[in-house]
């Protein structure tokens, strides 16, 4: 479970995020929504330690980040995996190096433990095959599942996807949709997702946030989010005619 | 002065939470090639075609009774070892590695490749950064060895192909008034220029901030300001030294 109080962030005179509070909860796909600008990648951000609040704080099953010392936020660190917008794949490396990457880095494992590790988490991302190709040459679409797997490679307890469905077909965004839930009730961990993407909301939303101008305004599951009275979310989930039909 | 103080930040946290030594290694290894063995070819037809111009003018502006021929390839020689190859190289490879580097590490920062070594645990400035700058210090000076032979090959090449100086004369030119020390004076220029090179360039990418235009202008300030920073050296070098 990871718990965000009243983070406040400003840049400049700007204040991207104003008080936001919440509770991402462990096995369910958490899902922070709003319009482009609102403050949800900030907001990411600040959760995974990239950007620190000004202030706030997030706790990691009751460990305060951004007041622990640098070996309690390191451990915390190697429990997370995050899937981001483009990939975020290194280019230089094959796609096995990218997933094995982490556990180069922070682990101990042997060569073969390491390799065994790999050829699962790619399997599991339905890519068998592929460790050998590079990123600029396998789809956006693999890209992302590829991120998935470097994300799942350390077995996190946290997972956080920041618009996993963007740039991506339909189809191909549903297949993702579903491996993160798939992945969050398999390990029973605690996921994230940054989206803007109604489908996503629908299909994979237990637990959703919707942000407005740096406000939480709204906090439901995709049951209740379509009888919601709050006029932003409203305009923001019937800004889609096929919705706004189905709606009356 | 505060960009000069984020610079000197930066080289702070090359340096801590350091990465396991093999990890190191590995990356220093091929950035030796990245660096180093990628710029032998661009380091070999610079200095080679320097050389050849350098004997040829030098001849050019020494036509006297009064001076012997083998002059010409004694000041070719000085000329090389202690300006013309360290220096002229390493502008070449600021040209070449340093906005390289910083166009490597600015599409790293803006396509999230150093968020995600961030959100890893990973001191991204460490692990990226500091195998660049030492394979930087490590192997300019070879190229700078490399690119004296060749220049004073390249003055030899000219001189006699063209019949300017004789074979004979110019190697006694190049062995009259030898300084060993001159030697050690070219080694230590490009090692102090490949960390400068190597770390500004780094600086340059690691803080590019938007997209594909800004990590243009990063690496063209890269280049513009390792050359400047090169030349201020090259001269406190020169004051401290000789």
């Amino acid at each position: 479970m990871i718990e965000i109080k009243n983070i406040v962030k400003s840049f400049g005179d700007k204040e991207v995020l104003k008080g936001v509070s919440c509770i991402l909860r462990q096995g369910e796909t958490n899902l922070i929504i709003g319009g482009s600008g609102t403050g949800k990648s900030v907001l990411l951000k600040c959760i995974i330690g990239l950007i620190k609040p000004d202030e706030g704080a997030i706790l990691y099953n009751d460990r305060d980040f951004y007041n622990s010392s640098l070996e309690v936020q390191q451990s915390i660190r190697r429990e997370m995996g995050v899937l981001f917008q483009g990939g975020a794949l290194f280019d230089s490396q094959t796609v096995h190096q990218n997933i094995q990457f982490p556990l180069d880095m922070l682990t101990t494992m042997s060569e073969a433990d390491k390799r065994e590790r790999v050829e699962f988490c790619l399997q599991r991302v339905g890519l068998e095959g592929t460790g050998k190709r590079m990123p600029s040459e396998i789809s956006g679409g693999m890209k992302k599942r590829v991120g998935i797997a470097r994300a799942i490679v350390m077995n996190p307890k946290y997972l956080f996807c920041d618009e996993p469905n963007s740039g991506l077909d339909p189809l191909t965004a549903v297949k993702i949709d579903e491996l993160i839930k798939e992945i969050t009730q398999e390990y029973n961990i605690t996921t994230l997702v940054i989206t803007h993407d109604m489908n996503s909301v629908m299909e994979i939303g237990e637990n959703i946030i919707f942000l407005h101008s740096g406000h939480k305004l709204w906090e439901g599951d995709n049951q209740t989010l379509m009888h919601s009275d709050v006029a932003e979310l409203n305009e923001f989930i019937f800004a889609n005619k096929l919705l706004r039909d189905l709606r009356s | 002065m505060a960009i000069i103080g984020k610079y000197f930040i930066f080289l702070g946290t090359l340096f801590t939470r350091r990465e396991k030594l093999n990890v190191y290694w590995r990356r220093f290894m091929e950035e030796c090639v990245g660096v180093g063995v990628n710029s032998v070819f661009i380091v070999a037809i610079v200095s080679t075609f320097i050389g050849a111009v350098s004997c040829i003018q030098t001849a050019y502006n020494l036509v006297s009774p009064l001076i012997p021929v083998s002059t010409v390839a004694l000041i070719v020689r000085d000329m090389e070892i202690l300006e013309l190859a360290p220096t002229i190289t390493c502008i070449v490879l600021a040209g070449k590695v340093g906005s390289n580097i910083a166009g490597e590490l600015g599409t790293m920062r803006i396509t999230e490749q150093v968020d995600a070594l961030e959100v890893m645990g990973i001191n991204s400035a460490s692990y990226l950064v500091l195998p660049k700058v030492l394979a930087a210090m490590f192997t300019f000076p070879m190229l700078v060895i490399l690119a004296a032979f060749l220049g004073i090959l390249g003055g030899y090449l000219a001189g006699t192909l063209t019949g300017v100086i004789t074979p004979r004369d110019y190697v006694y030119g190049i062995r009259d008034s030898f300084v060993p020390y001159n030697i050690f004076f070219m080694c230590v220029k490009p090692f102090v220029f490949g960390f400068l090179i190597s770390t500004i360039s780094s600086y340059q990418g690691y803080f590019t901030k938007g997209g594909a235009l800004e990590v243009g202008q990063a690496s063209t300030q890269a280049v513009t300001n390792s050359c400047i920073a090169i030349l201020v050296a090259d001269y406190l070098l020169a004051q401290l030294f000789l």
